[in-house]
């Protein structure tokens, strides 16, 4: 199986679930064998990319400079043909959930979006995820076919070495839609998505000065801060923070719930973190239910207790 | 300026989702409907803009759906939009390439300064339709979109990126797909709600046959929940279970 993995470039370097999907290539390779290859829309120096799994990297100098999502899926089509593939990677990332549908439409072959689990037995089937996580689908992938991995489900592991990587020779064509500025986050704060360590608020914060505690834990474990619909609704934190069915679908290391209850558009969300903590002054909160550590409290006290114990 | 909104009917959010006998789909019997969230965005966006536009500005709804959507519409329709075309289907279907092309098909036909959509249906979660339907028509597209604001004869939006937010600016036609955020949706008045019954609604038969998705299952339960302790004397073997049982910190 030729798989290529399409790589998400800021500054120079790519995402760290650009490297997951690298990860999952060797286990689809080490099942059904064949080459893996790294597409990169950017120029530069991307050998380093063989000790995550490509056998080969392919930038595409050409796309420096301005990301325009039509002009751009133009070029990686041409590319993605030209090196030809049975199977195209991307990651579900703001930008690959962009890029995957226009290639998918472009190219004529199948998407199947945030898939969580690859297995290759006899064929290819993916994992999704579908109301928001209620069910999961197990579908049959039929190849050649693109598919989005949802980040930080699949594994990164640098174990090989270097790779040859070549420049190909695409441009960008015509731009109709331009990003023309980045608007950057105070502070550049850490994506809910992206983070190992989420600490959530919901009603129970109260108002928007009731997260400076959940802010503070946040910043001594490095982790992101994130929101209930409820919270949101309220206009307490921004939407780019929600958790749930109409927000962001989590899944880090530990997830912090603090005065959240556990509607199940939220559990949706979030029920997937590899451990969840929940603190809330109703015992008979049904986030209880999930939660591998609960402490029935206010958090008012118990998320500044915890900062100091873990001090 | 002529504007189409795609948007269809989910179940409630707040609905269970159980998964038939066979495995392959969904049990439908129980389920209450919604306007999917974020095309409610896209319908207010849409209704906003006319509004600004004044006369000759027009909201067409459009929808691939089975016929009891229908009444799903109708709500679209009292929000305000003037007219709506369902594109009937026998059965919903999964598969996000089919329905693009259903709908790009329609627009070719029938026409579009703008078209606006969801950023995902909150029932199947692909949030793949408008970027496909864009690149089928070969007009622009920007997805995700949290503000909008008309730039002379084109649009400048801005899209939530990995921690912040980007400005793409993009011309007429083209395709933007809303987020959460991008306005607050206005309920249906009264009055909004007779007039739908009135307003044209074209229903389209499509030949389009649902494939079969694969298998649905429940996903693992978690282990039952667990409670530690109470108030904050709790916090101490919270941090030791945390660091030593867990080993997460």
């Amino acid at each position: 199986m030729k798989i290529i993995c399409l790589m998400d470039v800021t500054e120079g370097r790519e995402r760290p679930a650009s490297r997951e999907l690298l990860g999952a290539a060797r286990q689809l390779k080490a099942a059904a064998g064949g080459d893996v290859l790294a597409l990169v829309p950017a120029s530069g120096d991307f050998s380093h990319l063989g000790a995550w799994g490509a056998d080969a990297v392919h930038t595409l100098s050409g796309l420096d400079g301005a990301f325009s999502s039509d002009a751009h899926a133009a070029a990686l089509a041409l590319a993605v043909e030209e090196l030809g593939a049975d199977l195209l990677l991307v990651s579900a990332g703001s930008r690959g959930r962009e890029l995957a549908p226009r290639l998918a439409a472009r190219l004529g072959r199948p998407l199947v979006s945030e898939c969580t689990e690859l297995v290759h037995q006899g064929g290819l089937r993916a994992t999704r995820p579908i109301f928001a996580g209620k069910v999961l689908l197990k579908t049959p992938v039929a190849l050649p076919a693109i598919l989005t991995l949802r980040p930080k489900v699949f594994t990164a592991g640098e174990e090989g070495s270097a790779a040859p990587c070549h420049d190909m020779p695409q441009k960008a064509g015509e731009m109709k839609a331009v990003v023309t500025e980045i608007l950057a986050a105070a502070g550049g704060k850490l994506d809910v998505s992206e983070a190992d360590i989420v600490v959530s608020g919901g009603r129970g914060v109260g108002g928007p000065e009731g997260f400076a505690p959940l802010e503070a834990l946040a910043g001594q474990l490095g982790a992101a801060v994130g929101a209930s619909r409820a919270a949101v609704d309220a206009g307490w934190r921004p939407h780019s923070q929600q958790v749930g069915q109409t927000g962001k679908v989590v899944n880090p290391t530990l997830y912090i719930a603090c005065g959240i209850s556990g509607a199940i558009q939220h559990l949706a969300g979030m029920k997937n973190s590899r451990y969840i903590v929940a603190i809330n002054k109703d015992p008979e909160a049904p986030i209880f239910k999930v939660a591998d550590y609960g402490i029935v409290g206010d958090l008012f006290e118990v998320v500044p207790a915890l900062q100091a114990a873990l001090a | 300026m002529r504007i189409v909104v795609c948007m269809k009917r989910v179940p409630d959010t707040e609905s269970v989702i159980r998964i038939a006998p066979d495995g392959g789909a969904v049990e439908t019997a129980d389920l209450s409907y919604i306007i999917n969230p974020y095309d409610e965005y896209a319908i207010e966006a849409a209704l906003q803009l006319k509004e600004a536009d004044g006369e000759g500005s027009q909201v067409v709804l459009l929808t691939v759906g089975e016929a009891a959507a229908e009444s799903t519409i109708r709500k679209g329709l009292a929000m305000g939009a003037d007219e709506a075309v369902l594109l009937q289907v026998p059965r919903d279907l999964g598969d996000p390439l089919q329905t693009a092309r259903l709908l790009a098909e329609w627009l070719k036909s029938n026409g579009a300064d703008l078209v606006l959509a969801g950023k995902q249906g909150v029932d199947y979660d692909h949030g793949a339709v408008p970027g496909m339907v864009a690149e089928l028509l070969g007009w622009a597209g920007a997805t995700a979109v949290c503000a909008l604001t008309r730039d002379g004869t084109g649009l400048v939006v801005e899209r939530e990126v990995e921690g912040g937010r980007e400005r793409v600016r993009l011309p007429l036609p083209c395709v933007v797909s809303a987020d959460k955020g991008l306005n607050e949706p206005r309920y249906a008045s009264l009055k909004g709600i007779m007039g739908a019954k009135k307003k044209p609604l074209t229903v389209v038969d499509s030949p389009a046959q649902a494939e079969v998705l694969g298998k649905l299952e429940a996903p693992a339960a978690r282990p039952a929940g667990r409670v530690v302790g109470q108030g904050s004397q709790a916090a101490v073997e919270l941090a030791r279970l945390l660091k030593d049982e867990a080993r997460v910190l």
